[in-house]
Parts: C-alpha cells; sequence; structure tokens
C-alpha cells in the first residue's frame, strides 16, 4: 500500500512535468494546427539555463543568495530566455512558411530541433550536468506520511506546475490576450479580419509556451538532477503523448493528458519494467488513437473543405 | 525524368502552369538547342546514362575509402528514394522510416550470424538470395501494419505515431532478448553477402551491386511514379478529401505508401548489414533519421533524381566535413556560390566581395596591433587555405569559449540578415561572412562531427524557407489552407 501511494504521488510529480511541457505543444498546436517537434529541446535549453543561473550564484555548495530567491532566479530567466527562443523559433522559422504545404513547417521543426540540440552540444559539450540539488535543497525536509515521502522538490513541483495551470486557464479565458488565442484558434482569417493581431498574438502564445517548458526544464533538473543535451527528445514524445491523450488544443486536456502519462509511467517503472517503460507509454497513445483519436477532452475536428 | 518535358499532356499537372515553364527555360540559342537535345532523350537512356557513368567511376575509384563512400553515397540515395514514396508523393510524415531501415540491417543480421544458434555456433547462415527476400517481405507486412494504424491519424498525429515507432524499435533491439538480437552490442560477424557459390566482400563489389540496386529502383520509381497509383498518391497529397471524393482507395494507398516505402528501407537496411559485417543499434537513432530527410529535402521532395542527388551530396560533403583539407572548399565554396547566385548585379558582388576581403586584413590589422596573444592560434583549416587565411582570420591561443561567442553571434547575423533589405542586407553581409570564416576556423571546424548535424539541421531550415523543391523538385501549385 505505501508503495501504491508512493508511486502516485512520483507519477503525480513526473506527470505534472509532462502537463507543463504539454501545454506547450498544445497551444501551438491550438493557433497554429502546427506540431513544434522543437518544444523538447526547448525545454532542455530551459533546463541548461537553469544550470548556468545556479553556476552564476556560486554553484551548488556555495550559492551566495537564499535558495528561495535563487529558485525565483532561475525560473524567471529560464523562462524569459526560454520564451525569447520560442519568438524568435515562430519569428524566422516558422512565419515564412504560415502559407506552405502542411509538411514543409514539420520538416523545419526537425531541423529546428536538430540544431538546437547540437548547438548546446557544440557550446556546453556532450557531458552529463548534475544540478546537485541535495546540496543546497535540503529535499529529505518534506511530508512524512507513513511509509510516503512527498519531498521537498516534489512539493514544488507540484505547487509551481498547479500554480501556473491556474494562471494559464486564467489567461485563456479572463483577458483580451486569451480572448484573441482563442480566435485564432478558431479562424485565423476571421480573426483578422476582426481586427486581431494575428501574429503578435501567435507570438505570445509561443512565449507562454515555451517560457512554461523552460520552468519545467528546470523543476526537472532540480527533481533527476542529471541534464545533458539530448533530454528534449524523449520528454518532448512523452509531453506530445500526453497532449494527445488529453485532446490537442485543448488545454485542461493537457494538464489531465499529462498527469495520466506521468501516472502511466511511474506504474509501470515500479510495477511492470523499468525497460519498456517507454514502451508501455507509446502503447496508450497507439490506443488513444484508436479508440478515441480527438482524445479526452477534444472534440472530434470538423473537416471543413 | 521530368515529367513537363514530353509535349504530351499529363494527367495531374496543370497544363498552363507547365507551360508557363517552358515559356521561360526554353530560352534562344544554345540553351536552346540543348533544352531540345535533352527533351529527345527519354527517361531509360538517361538513367542508362547515369548508370553507365557510375560503373565508370567505379573503375575510376582505386581507394578502399573513397568507394566506401562511395557505397555510403549510393545507399543514403536509396533510402531517401524509399522515404520519398511515402513523405514525398503520398504526403505522409514518416518519421519512423529508420525503423525499416533498422528492421532490414537486424533481419539480414539475424539470418546471416550465429544468432540462431547456441552457445556462439550454429545460426541461420542462409545465402543472400534466401535472406533478403524473406526480410523485403516481412518488413514489407510489418510496413502495412504500421500503415493500418496510420489510417486513422492525420499529418501531424501520424509524424509523432511514426516518430514512437522508431524509438519502440530501438528499446527492442537494445532490451528484448539480448541472446538474439545482441542488446548494446549489436551483432557483429555477419556471413558476407553470399548465393549461388559467388560472393561479394569487397567495398567496389558493394558500390556495384548498390548501383545496380539503385538504378533498378530509379527505373522502378519512375514506373511506379508514372503509373495510376503514383498519380493517385500525388492526388491524396494534395488533397485527402478531393481524392477520397474522386473514389480513390484513400486507405489502401496510405497503407500501400507505408509499405513500399518500408521494402525499400529494408532492402537499405540488408546491404548496410552487409556491407558493414556488423549491426549496432547506435546505426539506427534519430540522427540518420534526420540525415536521411535532409538529403530528400535537398534533393527534392517527390523527384526521383532529386532523391538521389540528394543522397550524394549530403553523403560526399559530410565526408568532406570531417577532413580538414576539404572541409574549407565546402565552406566557402557554398559561402562564394551563395554570394555569387544571390547578389547582383556585379559590381555589388564585386563591392561585397572586396569588403569581405577588406575587412578582414584590416580587422587582423588592429587586434594584432592591439594585442599578439589574440591572434595567436592558427586557423583550423589546413592545406592552403590555412595558410591563406593565416593573416586574415582573428584565432586566439585559445580558440573554444571565442569560437561559442562568435557561433551565437554568428546566429544573431544570420537572422538579421533575414530581416533587412536591400544596401542595408549587403553591408550586413559583410561582415557576417568575416564572423563565419573566424567562427568556422576556430571552433566548427574543429568539431566535424558536430558541424556536420548543425550543417544538416541547418540544411533542413533553410531548404524550406528558400527553396521547398530542393535542387531537383518541381515547384508545386498549392491550395490554399482552409
Amino acid at each position: 500500500m505505501t508503495e501504491f501511494i508512493q508511486t502516485i504521488v512520483n507519477g503525480l510529480t513526473t506527470g505534472c512535468l509532462y502537463a507543463l511541457i504539454a501545454l506547450g505543444y498544445t497551444m501551438v498546436y491550438g493557433v497554429l494546427k502546427l506540431l513544434n517537434f522543437a518544444h523538447g529541446d526547448v525545454y532542455m535549453v530551459g533546463a541548461f539555463i537553469g544550470y548556468f543561473v545556479m553556476h552564476w550564484f556560486g554553484g551548488p555548495t556555495a550559492i551566495v543568495i537564499p535558495v528561495p530567491l535563487l529558485l525565483l532566479i532561475m525560473f524567471a530567466v529560464a523562462s524569459i530566455g526560454c520564451g525569447l527562443l520560442g519568438v524568435a523559433m515562430e519569428r524566422f522559422a516558422y512565419r515564412p512558411l504560415r502559407d506552405a504545404p502542411r509538411i514543409a513547417p514539420l520538416i523545419t521543426a526537425l531541423g529546428i530541433s536538430f540544431m538546437l540540440e547540437n548547438t548546446v552540444l557544440l557550446l556546453f559539450g556532450g557531458f552529463t550536468r548534475s544540478y546537485q540539488t541535495e546540496s543546497f535543497v535540503s529535499i529529505s525536509s518534506g511530508i512524512h506520511l507513513g511509509g510516503v515521502t512527498i519531498d521537498t522538490v516534489q512539493i514544488m513541483i507540484i505547487v509551481v506546475s498547479l500554480l501556473m495551470m491556474l494562471g494559464l486557464q486564467q489567461i485563456v479565458h479572463r483577458t483580451t490576450l486569451g480572448k484573441s488565442m482563442r480566435a485564432v484558434a478558431s479562424d485565423r482569417e476571421a480573426a483578422e479580419m476582426l481586427g486581431i493581431n494575428v501574429n503578435r498574438t501567435i507570438a505570445l502564445t509561443f512565449f507562454i509556451g515555451s517560457a512554461m517548458a523552460g520552468v519545467a526544464g528546470v523543476m526537472s533538473g532540480l527533481a533527476f538532477d542529471q541534464i545533458t543535451n539530448t533530454i528534449g527528445f524523449l520528454a518532448g514524445l512523452k509531453a506530445f503523448t500526453a497532449a494527445v491523450v488529453g485532446g490537442i488544443g485543448s488545454v485542461p486536456g493537457a494538464m489531465i493528458g499529462g498527469i495520466v502519462i506521468g501516472l502511466c509511467e511511474s506504474f509501470s517503472l515500479s510495477y511492470i519494467s523499468t525497460e519498456y517503460s517507454d514502451l508501455i507509454v507509446f502503447g496508450i497513445l497507439i490506443l488513444v488513437m484508436l479508440v478515441r483519436p480527438q482524445g479526452i477532452f477534444g472534440r472530434p475536428p470538423l473537416q471543413k473543405v | 525524368m521530368s515529367e513537363a518535358a514530353d509535349d504530351s499532356p499529363s494527367i495531374g499537372v496543370d497544363q498552363w502552369v507547365a507551360r508557363s515553364g517552358d515559356r521561360r527555360d526554353q530560352g534562344s540559342g544554345w540553351r536552346k538547342l540543348l533544352g531540345q537535345a535533352e527533351s529527345r532523350i527519354g527517361w531509360w537512356q538517361r538513367l542508362a546514362l547515369v548508370t553507365l557513368f557510375g560503373l565508370i567511376v567505379g573503375q575510376l575509384l582505386n581507394n578502399v575509402n573513397v568507394q566506401t563512400v562511395a557505397f555510403n553515397s549510393l545507399l543514403y540515395a536509396i533510402l531517401s528514394l524509399g522515404l520519398n514514396i511515402a513523405v514525398g508523393w503520398a504526403g505522409l510524415l514518416d518519421l519512423g522510416y529508420i525503423a525499416f531501415f533498422g528492421f532490414g540491417a537486424y533481419g539480414y543480421a539475424v539470418f546471416s550470424s550465429t544468432a540462431f544458434g547456441s552457445d556462439g555456433s550454429g545460426g541461420a547462415h542462409l545465402p543472400a538470395i534466401e535472406s533478403i527476400p524473406i526480410v523485403l517481405v516481412a518488413a514489407g507486412i510489418v510496413g502495412a501494419i504500421i500503415g493500418l494504424i496510420a489510417l486513422r491519424l492525420s499529418g501531424d498525429y501520424l509524424a509523432i505515431v511514426t516518430l514512437f515507432v522508431g524509438q519502440a524499435f530501438m528499446e527492442v533491439v537494445n532490451n528484448v532478448d539480448p541472446g538474439t538480437l545482441g542488446g548494446v552490442n549489436g551483432l557483429y560477424g555477419l556471413d558476407p553477402l553470399h548465393s549461388f557459390g559467388g560472393k561479394i566482400e569487397s567495398p567496389l563489389g558493394f558500390y556495384y551491386l548498390a548501383l545496380i540496386i539503385t538504378a533498378a529502383l530509379a527505373a522502378i520509381m519512375h514506373l511506379l511514379d508514372t503509373s495510376r497509383t503514383g498519380r493517385a498518391w500525388r492526388a491524396l497529397r494534395d488533397d485527402p478529401l478531393a481524392a477520397a471524393a474522386m473514389t480513390i482507395p484513400v486507405k489502401k494507398l496510405k497503407v500501400m505508401a507505408f509499405s513500399f516505402g518500408a521494402i525499400v528501407g529494408a532492402l537499405a537496411g540488408t546491404l548496410f548489414a552487409a556491407q558493414q559485417d556488423t549491426v549496432f543499434p547506435t546505426n539506427f537513432t534519430a540522427n540518420v533519421l534526420i540525415l536521411i530527410y535532409a538529403c530528400l529535402v535537398l534533393g527534392g521532395v517527390g523527384s526521383i533524381a532529386g532523391a538521389i542527388m540528394g543522397g550524394l551530396v549530403v553523403t560526399i560533403g559530410e565526408q568532406m566535413l570531417s577532413s580538414p583539407n576539404d572541409a574549407g572548399y565546402l565552406f566557402y565554396g557554398l559561402i562564394l556560390i551563395a554570394l555569387v547566385v544571390r547578389i547582383r548585379p556585379w559590381r555589388k558582388l564585386g563591392a561585397v566581395l572586396a569588403g569581405v576581403l577588406a575587412i578582414g586584413f584590416a580587422a587582423h590589422g588592429i587586434v594584432s596591433a592591439i594585442s599578439s596573444s589574440a591572434v595567436a592560434g592558427s586557423p583550423g583549416s589546413g592545406g592552403w587555405i590555412g595558410s591563406a587565411l593565416r593573416d586574415y582570420v582573428i584565432v586566439p591561443a585559445n580558440p573554444a569559449t571565442y569560437g561559442n561567442i562568435l557561433y551565437v553571434v554568428l546566429i544573431c547575423a544570420l537572422v538579421a540578415i533575414v530581416r533587412l533589405h536591400g544596401n542595408r542586407r549587403l553591408l550586413a553581409v559583410i561582415p557576417t561572412v568575416y564572423i563565419a570564416a573566424c567562427c568556422w576556423e576556430s571552433r566548427l571546424i574543429v568539431n566535424p562531427s558536430i558541424t556536420t548535424q548543425i550543417m544538416i539541421g541547418a540544411i533542413l531550415i533553410v531548404t524550406m524557407a528558400a527553396r521547398p523543391q530542393g535542387l531537383l523538385g518541381t515547384a508545386r501549385v498549392e491550395t490554399v489552407q482552409p
């Protein structure tokens, strides 16, 4: 029973991270109908930015400012850096291809993903870097209930993710920006005719999505300790699965999908096999595709002629 | 092998659009004569000429390394021909293609080694004439199954599911049954390609085999392309809904495209395994997939000649990049070609080139006057290029950090050039080329493998933005997306 609850806790934590990345996928897909393969690599860049910010402030063993402030700065810098990266990507790679055949931006996205991965490899080397979280955050002083432990980093991940998701929900449903995002998602041309600045809306969507991926990158660095230039590929793939399971284009769907994928992964890790956990996630994707292609929250797409 | 060359009306090509190209391209004088001569040669005559050329080239290759490169370039040509079926004709973004390549390689490997035996002896050891057809049929069936899954999915979903197929393949060969598939250590000590008592072992033999297979595939592809099925695929690509309304069997065609692509990919895999003598899981990573995509996209999605051309160009380019003496020709040659093609008229081009030279020597002079250690390093290029650039580029004694900064600056400068227009762009080109040269000599050429990957990524992005039809493809008239 203890192991069962612990597995749920672990699954929730990774699930929150997947959900944060999935939100970027789903938002971009919503407004542009574009699958941004490079999104997983934005997450990787976020993890690297967080790492270098931490080293800027003295490194894991000799941090010169209070730790909560450091974490806040790490999140802020990573989200702004990744957000700008996302905007640049949209502006220079995707915008010229907006009216191109569907396959063109996908190939561009592959190219961007490949370039980001190898640029980080060129600049920072291919070795594994360690956040060494335990030397500046007292991880073990979390919540202990019976045999179940929710450590500090896990609490932080869950709280920060929930806050960000709530914030995003507010942005999408309560602000003018959110309104224009929804308008662009439902019909770009009509939105443009009604005076919505489509380019600005799309750029901001990229900014918000990439910023969340950046925060997820920093948190995954804190939680899983090790980062390399290749962590983006698999994380991006699973986050995309989360977005699809929840129903791509739907914001609550991405959150639920992320948590579902996180739980599946953690259960298959502790109860079935460590080696096949990726295959199991893949199996879920196939199953969802076959049974309910529009996902849990998605509406079946209307095909316009 | 272009379709619009003959005058007979062809289905699927808008006549006016086709003719407008002719009107412009026909030109006058020797160009017209050459064009007329070209249009009289049929596709199979061209193919025979190219194959003959390939045979003659084979006679001239006397170095084992060069023979291997020649084989690899044909291997990638075959791979991009196979990818072209699903991606170029049927318009299905198949990111699991690498799994079929791997499937073919592993299939050949288990039938030609001790994999099925016990304690390192025994095993199937089938001759190639038996093992390769088995593997190809199996690949076709697996491809059809994945195609069946893909039926439910459109465009982007399909891409990600097939990407997962590639990932799943890696998981399977790494983890499932290490006794048979070798796990991370792969399979080694495969039999040479043998049948009917004869066998192929030398790189040159494999080159000729690959040449024959490429030529045969090109012929099959051409027949397929101009067949009813080929036309139906293109209809499916351009508008699936309209194709379905025209009673084209969309589902069957999608499964066929996957299946055919899988067979060609697996064929390339068997060749690869036989030539390498070993297979490792790392031969089939996403990097290789993107390399194949780069071949196809550069050559021209949907074009047979383009797919072959792309395979040759990318593989030879990759090989040139890994040698410090040759990489310079490729890099500076590309810059020069880009400048010559893009900058008109000639006097502006002259001014830009003069500016590029002047700014370099001036910057080198100024920096060396300020601090001699800032120019203490030597260019990464070897040969005469390296010595010619010694007093041109600024390379400090320890160039790693400096090169990294330059790389970031270079990316920013390239992005800025896209935004500028007219004379400002010309002005911005001058320092950018110089930064590129400095960055190249101090950082990029020192890490040829990473540089190759970055350039492959750049090929994908730049081709899609600047010339989506690739080198040899024909531009498609697109309907506006809903």
